[in-house]
């Protein structure tokens, strides 16, 4: 009975969803003010969509102005003097101007914004003490080479899982190179939970530290690739501490 | 007398004339071009003078006083992000199927590829030995609960256009899926890996519905064979871009 009950009540949760959040796009384009972009070149291609196989429906003229209403990975929707709407490419748009002549920019990251940003974060995968690990991390950069990261992640293994957070500093060298390697230091909190099947399971609560070396590669736009050996060492109950190593791989991307 | 009043008129004559010089203007004819002639002079002699003091000093250049429009530029929305959930029904190998829920939310990065996370949550139902054996019990009820999260990777692929009626087109495309994450079931935890395909249609610009199929795939001993689970679901779902 219950079952059937919570049967019947996501998918009315997903119509409410969707009714609730039909409004609130229109109404509030409708008064949000948009930036204003001239066309330069002979003419600015609108397609119906914001990919590159999409078909062009409109083409705006030299001089026309179009309103960007707002950007979608490399696609700008914008609507023409005469109330149409299309998505033009990046590459197209860099060719307009704003009203003062200057030429219209946005930003979506290259390698001067992979060499200085204030944020990033991403997702990495590998093994720690053993055991998968499966982590999403984010970093504030306080200046180019330095940055306050926090880790946050799950491990499986066969004898425990658990999960792992770390705070630290990481220092970049030479950031405006594409590869660019670092060191890491810092410490952490580990949960770890040994499997049922043995016998008498405890989940122990420890603190750690670690030092590690990395390296970051510039992909395109905002994302790199991010490479990262760590050595922890858990401060455990016993006489003598616990050391592991974490090895990991994975996406990242910056603002 | 008569020469008394000659004197006299004389005497006036000269007093008139001593003001007509003041009077020269009313004259017609010849003070005029004797004026003009003077103003040309002056004209001359002006420039003259104008042209020894720009020799003097450098030319200046008139600035004019009007201040440059500055264009404030609007900032421009990002819509690369979607938040949405989902509805369908997993199979869990050797469990059955059963209903299936979860959220996701998804970061588009290019046109091409978009990072996705989800969160599903189902329930396993009974083995076939089970079911056969009437009392048996393999798994207690609150170790048939079955959730699990995933990081994907995802690409866009054969995106295009789908077509309702006459009037109405819709941005679509498929997609695949592959990463990695965790699974909850039968009182333990394991690394999953999974992978998938969906077809997602674009009512609005900003509500995209999805059809997709996945695999959870991890390893467990649970029935006391250690080998690969596949674990197949199927669902639909609605996102919102922001």
């Amino acid at each position: 009975m219950r079952r059937s009950t919570e049967r019947a009540r996501l998918p009315a949760l997903l119509l409410l969803l969707a009714l609730t959040v039909t409004a609130p796009p229109a109404a509030h384009a409708a008064t949000r003010e948009l930036a204003q972009a001239f066309v330069t070149e002979p003419y600015l291609e609108l397609h119906t969509g914001p990919g590159r196989g999409f078909p062009v429906s409109q083409v705006v003229g030299r001089g026309e102005s179009v309103d960007v209403v707002l950007l979608r990975t490399s696609w700008f929707l914008v609507r023409t003097e005469r109330g149409y709407e299309g998505w033009a490419s990046e590459a197209d748009m860099a060719h307009a101007t704003l009203a003062d002549g200057s030429p219209f920019k946005f930003n979506h990251g290259d390698r001067d914004g992979f060499r200085d940003h204030r944020w990033e974060g991403g997702i990495m995968t590998g093994a720690y003490g053993g055991a998968t690990l499966v982590e999403g991390f984010a970093a504030r950069s306080l200046t180019e080479h330095l940055k306050l990261e926090l880790d946050a992640g799950q491990f499986l293994g066969n004898l425990s899982n658990g999960y792992v957070v770390d705070l630290g500093l990481s220092h970049v060298f030479a950031p405006q190179w594409r590869f660019s390697p670092f060191v890491t230091v810092g410490m952490g909190y580990e949960r770890s939970e040994p499997k049922a099947t043995l016998v008498q399971p405890v989940v122990q609560d420890l603190q750690s530290a670690y030092e590690g070396i990395g390296g970051r590669y510039y992909l395109a736009r905002r994302f790199y690739l991010r490479g990262e050996y760590r050595h922890h060492t858990v401060f455990t109950h016993t006489d003598s501490n616990e050391v592991k190593q974490e090895w990991k791989l994975g996406f990242a991307f910056f603002y | 007398m008569e020469t008394g009043i000659r004197v006299l008129l004389l005497a006036a004559l000269a007093t008139l004339c001593s003001g007509c010089a003041s009077l020269h203007h009313l004259w017609p004819f010849h003070h005029k071009a004797k004026d003009a002639a003077a103003v040309a002079r002056s004209a001359t002699d002006a420039a003259a003078a104008d042209t020894a003091e720009q020799q003097a000093s450098p030319p200046t250049v008139i600035e004019p006083e009007v201040e440059r429009r500055k264009i404030k530029v609007p900032k421009i929305r990002s819509s690369n992000f979607e938040l949405g959930g989902y509805f369908g029904e997993l199979s869990v190998e050797d469990f059955g199927a059963n209903p299936v829920k979860g959220v996701r939310v998804t970061y588009h990065v290019t046109e091409d590829f978009f990072l996705q996370g989800d969160y599903g949550i189902s329930r396993a139902g009974k083995t076939s030995y089970e079911t056969l054996a009437g009392n048996v019990q393999l798994l207690s009820n609150d170790e048939r609960r079955y959730t699990y999260y995933n990081l994907s990777l995802g690409y866009n692929f054969l995106p295009g256009e789908s077509f309702l009626g006459r009037n109405r087109t819709f941005t679509s495309g498929f997609y695949l899926l592959g990463g990695v994450g965790s699974t909850k079931f039968a009182g333990d935890q394991k690394f999953t890996v999974n992978f998938g395909a969906g077809y997602q249609v674009l009512p609005t610009r900003w509500l995209a519905i999805h059809i997709e199929a996945q695999d959870m795939v991890f390893r467990s001993d649970l029935l006391g064979v250690d080998r690969l689970k596949n674990n197949m679901g199927a669902h639909v779902g609605a996102s919102v871009f922001f």
